[in-house]
């Protein structure tokens, strides 16, 4: 176990380097244009090359990265050009208010998604299940942007009870809340709520489970006691790949209700070519992604025991009833 | 044949086939079927249902420059369905090619080419879009470009992964000692024998990428105005949808309609390649 824990982490810290480098060569291999970011669309062509100078960007590129990296990981990630403040006291602000937004989402839409799945896949094809199954098709299949128009449409326009931006200007606010979760929620349970079906649905036509029915257990016993602790490890180790999931859709949700989050920030920063910030948020977004998939991972292995990552499996299914 | 005949008996699946069709007519008949020009100025903000200086109806209104949104609609179908198509076919292109070679020779060129892929699938998809747009500009062939290194990585993977599972069967061996060349043995004895994963990848993906087209649209990243496309007519209105919601409305229930079509079709082709008889 920790001989694979410290493969993954290899693993995870050579990506994070690579990632580093294609961030770098995209943003600054071509300096002329970084000078232009930085200085302005109206800085003369003097003015450009004396701040390169000072700069250091005339430097060779593997310099350049290597100086960069170093500045990066002592914790100087440079100061935002539209902003004007340094990238590191920005990013944890709007990194939280996207943590808060996230976190909701996905402790509403856990539970929901989980309790949909087993409902729909302990009866595989009774009505249930198939009003189910397409809710959660139709539902993944809007795009986001498409449902916050229809869900403020309903809630904000024609019964007036939410509002329809939350930029959170005079304080934190629940009530602006509910809309950009709801949105969040509606694209992401289809999915989850797929997922665990098809694992309960897996584990209700397995053996133990029919000899559970045999021996006289009621239905709702060989539901709780027998399947659902089995049925339960795939979507767990989903969940986990949920986060990064949050991360890259908060980006349409949180443009459109104008919520300070990571995903504006991010969004803005590319608008205004914000060199500095727009790196800074990619290493962060991208450490985010690597060690959630390393948690996920983790929790596969910690709730099957049929799985090993260090050893080739000599177990057999069936272990675990 | 028998797929298709299994396709008609199933409702949904029947429904995504009719919008799916309706759409590839719209799509090609566009010119003929459009009541405007998509790009003429007639009455700007103009309501659903008014009648245009000239006589003509507007039937879904106009937009804020005073353009015909119906027309921008059947317009915007070619927009949405070409340009996902493209990038579709790029990311499978490269996708499959690459998982071939990685798969099948291994070694070297298989730790390079999977580390590649994993590099990528480490960002968020929507930061990899938005880095690659607004670095090169936005622009129909900057999209392909864009989706193809977010969703190549994710098709090679599949591909690597039965390359490395059939070269080790016994007809790819005696394919090898009858002198067949490697690429002869990828495109006869491994390609055919991936089809059915990688068709019923193909459907969800070119789902997926159509709403990608919409929301670059959206975020104002996707093809650069006056083209019509849907996502971009949401982003035009949204500031104006209090007053005026026929902007937002019509565009979102057409890219709805769509996509809850495709993912439909693209569920019961998976329901029929698993063999289940569920309607």
């Amino acid at each position: 176990m920790l001989h694979f824990i410290a493969r993954r982490l290899l693993v995870l810290l050579a990506t994070m380097l690579a990632v580093s480098f294609v961030v770098f060569a995209a943003l600054e291999l071509n300096i002329e244009d970084v000078a232009t970011h930085v200085l302005g669309q109206f800085a003369t062509a003097d003015q450009r090359h004396l701040w390169l100078a000072e700069n250091g960007y005339f430097d060779p590129f593997l310099y350049r990265y290597l100086r960069w990296l170093a500045h990066f990981a002592t914790g100087d990630w440079g100061r935002s050009i539209h902003f004007k403040e340094e990238v590191t006291t920005l990013i944890p602000y709007y990194l939280e208010n996207t943590a808060i937004l996230a976190g909701i989402a996905l402790a509403v839409m856990t539970p929901l998604a989980l309790l949909l799945g087993v409902l729909a896949g302990m009866r595989e094809g009774s009505t249930l299940d198939r009003v189910i199954s397409f809710f959660a098709i139709a539902t993944t299949s809007i795009p986001q942007f498409a449902s916050a128009v229809f869900l403020s449409g309903i809630f904000v326009f024609w019964l007036h009870l939410l509002p329809g931006a939350s930029p959170m200007t005079s304080g934190f606010a629940w009530r602006e809340l509910v809309m950009p979760v709801a949105v969040l929620v509606l694209a992401g349970t289809g999915y989850l709520a797929r997922m665990t079906r098809a694992s309960m649905v897996e584990v209700m036509s397995s053996a133990y489970v029919r000899t559970a029915r045999m021996k006289g257990a009621s239905f709702p016993r060989v539901v709780l006691r027998h399947a659902l602790r089995n049925a339960m490890v795939t979507p767990v180790t989903v969940v986990m790949l949920y986060i990064p999931w949050l991360l890259a859709n908060v980006v349409v949700v949180e443009v459109f209700f104008a919520y300070r989050g990571f995903g504006t920030l991010l969004y803005t920063a590319s608008l205004q070519h914000d060199v500095f910030l727009i790196e800074g948020c990619t290493m962060v977004a991208v450490v985010v992604v690597v060690s959630t998939q390393l948690l996920s991972d983790l929790a596969y292995v910690w709730l099957n025991p049929r799985v090993t990552f260090d050893t080739p499996s000599e177990k057999t299914a069936g272990a675990a009833a | 044949m028998k797929t298709f005949g299994a396709l008609l008996r199933s409702p949904s699946a029947l429904f995504g086939l009719a919008v799916a069709a309706i759409s590839l007519a719209t799509a090609l008949f566009a010119p003929i079927l459009a009541p405007h020009d998509p790009l003429r100025t007639i009455a700007p903000l103009a309501l659903p249902g008014s009648v245009a200086p000239d006589g003509s109806h507007l039937w879904l209104g106009a937009d804020f420059l005073g353009r015909d949104i119906l027309s921008r609609l059947i317009f915007g179908t070619r927009t949405v369905l070409l340009w996902s198509s493209l990038a579709t076919a790029a990311s499978f292109s490269v996708g499959v090619s690459m998982g071939l070679l990685a798969g099948y020779f291994g070694g070297k060129l298989d730790t390079a080419l999977s580390f590649i892929a994993n590099t990528l699938l480490a960002f968020p998809v929507t930061v990899l879009y938005i880095i690659i747009i607004t670095s090169f500009g936005a622009s129909g062939a900057n999209i392909v470009i864009a989706v193809t290194f977010a969703s190549a990585p994710g098709v090679f993977r599949i591909m690597r992964a039965i390359a490395l599972d059939i070269r080790n069967r016994d007809f790819v061996a005696a394919a090898i000692t009858q002198g067949e060349s490697a690429l002869a043995i990828m495109a006869r004895e491994i390609l055919p024998n991936a089809a059915t994963p990688l068709l019923a990848d193909l459907c969800l993906r070119l789902g997926y990428t159509a709403i990608t087209v919409g929301v670059l649209g959206f975020l104002g990243l996707g093809l650069p105005p006056p083209t019509p496309d849907w996502g971009g007519m949401v982003a035009e209105g949204k500031n104006m949808a209090i007053a005026f919601p026929h902007l937002v409305i019509f565009p979102c229930i057409a890219i709805s309609l769509l996509m809850l079509a495709m993912s439909l079709l693209s569920d019961s082709l998976q329901q029929i390649a698993k063999g289940g008889s569920r309607a």
